[in-house]
């Protein structure tokens, strides 16, 4: 009888034991193949990219391609398949879109972590992720009927379609980004800086700005990193908003061509496997190189500073 | 097939007696059955249609009409350009590739290696209107005048009797049929690197209401139900009769100077059901909704064109 209860308690147990064994094993490999699939895009991409770029350079020389001052594919005389202007555009559009972002974003990201009582962060938090879930496409259309005609009013050009439009609307899409991190730092600086801080008789303001903006620097320069790669990366609001003019840009106030926006302007309608279509793959695979260096950096930043706080 | 959907139907009635949770069961895989049939009579003699976002619209009403009169035929319209249309045609991704340019060479012989053959049908004439915002004085130009105007070469407003006002070019992106078309037909050199290159001919339609310097081209179509825009009357020649796109014969009777026909492109001699849709977007139908949608229907040069291409 005892025998009996014994077995029947010990071996569902001695199954369940088994049967834990082999779930872990199934979810191990599981998660390790989920891993992988994205490792696995991630290299399948870079390959396509690069099998597509490679042709481009048989017909067009490499330096002429990375420091060509024109771009026209299509010429009725002669073409060119000069990057930098595109280059040039992208560079504007992102500096003029971090000028924006980064005070607004810092500061916002300041007042959530310090200034905000419980209640307003509860309510401003949502607000600020919603705004990355707004697709680009409808901030492109509000940068061409709201945006633009303001811009082109205040500055008395004749339209608003220019690098500066182009630069307010990615700063938007970059928000999200640039707060949510920075505030994250914000928060993981320990409380005791802030203790110390002002029990040495400092006011909040200089607490926040002198010793929790620094401490968190690291962080919040990975945010603006991050959100500076959503801004280089970005294609629909740029296309719809900055006139997409090929020429060398000249000022803040004229049309601009970003990397982006070539690309996503030109492959709709290019002849397919011509020396067009493969340099335009060839700008994507400089796009690429830039976002991932971008990236790259911003993770060892962001890795840094968590090493400094553990 | 319709025979297991009525079985399938029956057995649900039956099962209403039964218990909810059957019912619910039953009617969620009846209704899969029906999602997985469809699809699947669907791509057996679906025609893909891809391409020209000229064409775009106009074709997407023509199939419309043509699957209301003929239940039981699908057709899929999607764009992309030109481009994107012959690439799916010379790859056997489409059925007909929509094209507002012709096909280049080297398209012609990467399809002709692939074992397609291409063959071009013209399905209507598109008169590509040139405009301007409605407050600008300047509603008449030369052929020659809006090529020196897109080349760059002019660069004020008033060197062609407008106000003192510099020039801002609103054009397509390179290598969109209509902007091919402009550059060998009309520009006969490259389009002035200055000028915003706009996805498709809405927004070039919204930016020059909005910019009272600017000037751009798009298909008549839609120019006509825009408003605050004016459609430039061209001459030919200087001293020439100056004649609005938007006045159907102009374009039909090839006055109005700035005229190409749209295409589409089929590999060799279609199969029924595509041969079928072709016949009636070339028939009286078809040519009438090509009216409707803004462009010109086709004159007789090209419905001769057509039947040797297709080969009655």
């Amino acid at each position: 009888m005892i025998n009996y209860a014994i077995n029947n308690l010990v071996l569902p147990k001695k199954i369940n034991f088994i049967n834990s064994r082999i779930t872990d094993k199934v979810s191990h490999f599981l998660f390790f193949l989920n891993g992988m699939i994205v490792i696995g895009v991630l290299v399948g991409i870079f390959i396509l990219l690069v099998f597509s770029a490679i042709p481009a350079f048989k017909e067009i020389k490499i330096l002429e391609f990375l420091f060509g001052l024109e771009w026209n594919p299509t010429s009725y005389v002669e073409e060119k398949f000069g990057i930098v202007p595109m280059l040039v555009s992208t560079f504007m559009v992102t500096l003029g879109s971090l000028c924006i972002a980064v005070p607004i974003g810092i500061g916002t990201a300041a007042y959530l972590s310090d200034v905000a009582n419980g209640r307003t962060r509860e309510f401003v938090k949502p607000i600020v992720e919603m705004l990355a879930a707004i697709p680009s496409v409808v901030i492109g259309f509000l940068g061409i009927v709201l945006v633009g005609p303001f811009i082109a009013k205040i500055f008395n050009v004749p339209n608003g379609l220019n690098a500066v439009n182009g630069s307010i609307l990615l700063a938007v899409m970059a928000l999200p980004t640039i707060i949510s991190i920075s505030e994250d730092a914000l928060i993981s600086v320990p409380k005791a800086y802030e203790q110390a801080s002002l029990a040495l008789g400092a006011t909040k303001w200089q607490t926040v700005i002198q010793v929790k903006v620094p401490a968190a620097l690291s962080g919040i320069i990975a945010a603006c990193m991050l959100g500076m790669g959503r801004a280089i990366g970005e294609t629909m609001t740029v296309l719809m908003a900055t006139g997409c003019a090929p020429a060398m840009p000249k000022s803040f106030l004229g049309p601009v061509s970003t990397l982006t926006s070539t690309i996503a302007i030109e492959l709709g309608e290019v002849a397919y496997n011509t020396k067009h279509y493969y340099a335009l793959f060839a700008i994507g695979l400089v796009l690429f190189f830039i976002t991932f260096l971008i990236n790259l950096v911003s993770e060892i930043v962001l890795h840094k500073y968590e090493q400094v706080h553990r | 097939m319709l025979h297991d959907q009525v079985i399938l139907l029956k057995k649900v009635k039956k099962s209403q007696k039964e218990g909810m949770k059957m019912k619910k069961i039953k009617s969620t895989l009846l209704i899969m059955l029906f999602i997985s049939m469809t699809s699947i009579s669907n791509a057996q003699d679906m025609i893909q249609i891809k391409g020209s976002d000229t064409l775009i619209n106009l074709v997407q009403k023509l199939a419309e009409v043509y699957m209301q009169e003929n239940p039981g035929k699908y057709i899929s319209v999607s764009g992309g350009g030109s481009g994107t249309g012959v690439a799916g045609l010379i790859n056997s991704k489409c059925d007909i590739a929509d094209a507002s340019r012709l096909m280049k060479d080297k398209e012609i012989k990467q399809a002709q290696a692939l074992g397609v053959e291409p063959k071009r049908v013209v399905i209507a004439i598109d008169g590509l209107s040139i405009i301007s915002n409605k407050n600008n004085p300047v509603k008449e130009l030369t052929v020659d005048q809006v090529g020196k105007i897109f080349r760059g070469e002019v660069k004020n407003w008033n060197e062609i009797g407008g106000l003192n006002k510099p020039i801002t070019l609103y054009g397509r992106q390179s290598n969109s049929g209509t902007f091919d078309f402009m550059v060998s037909e009309i520009l006969k050199g490259d389009h002035a690197s200055t000028m915003n290159r706009m996805n498709g001919n809405s927004q070039i339609v919204e930016a020059i209401e909005q910019d009272s310097s600017g000037i751009g081209y798009v298909g008549v179509g839609y120019a006509k139900e825009a408003t605050g825009i004016t459609v430039i009357r061209i001459a030919t020649k200087a001293g020439g009769k100056y004649v609005s796109p938007l006045v159907f014969e102009n374009v039909i009777t090839g006055e109005y100077p700035i005229s190409r026909p749209l295409n589409q492109y089929v590999n060799g001699a279609p199969k029924k059901n595509v041969r079928d849709f072709i016949d009636f977007e070339l028939g009286i139908k078809g040519q009438q909704i090509v009216e409707e949608m803004g462009f010109f229907p086709i004159p007789q040069e090209y419905k001769d064109f057509n039947k040797q291409s297709l080969g009655n």
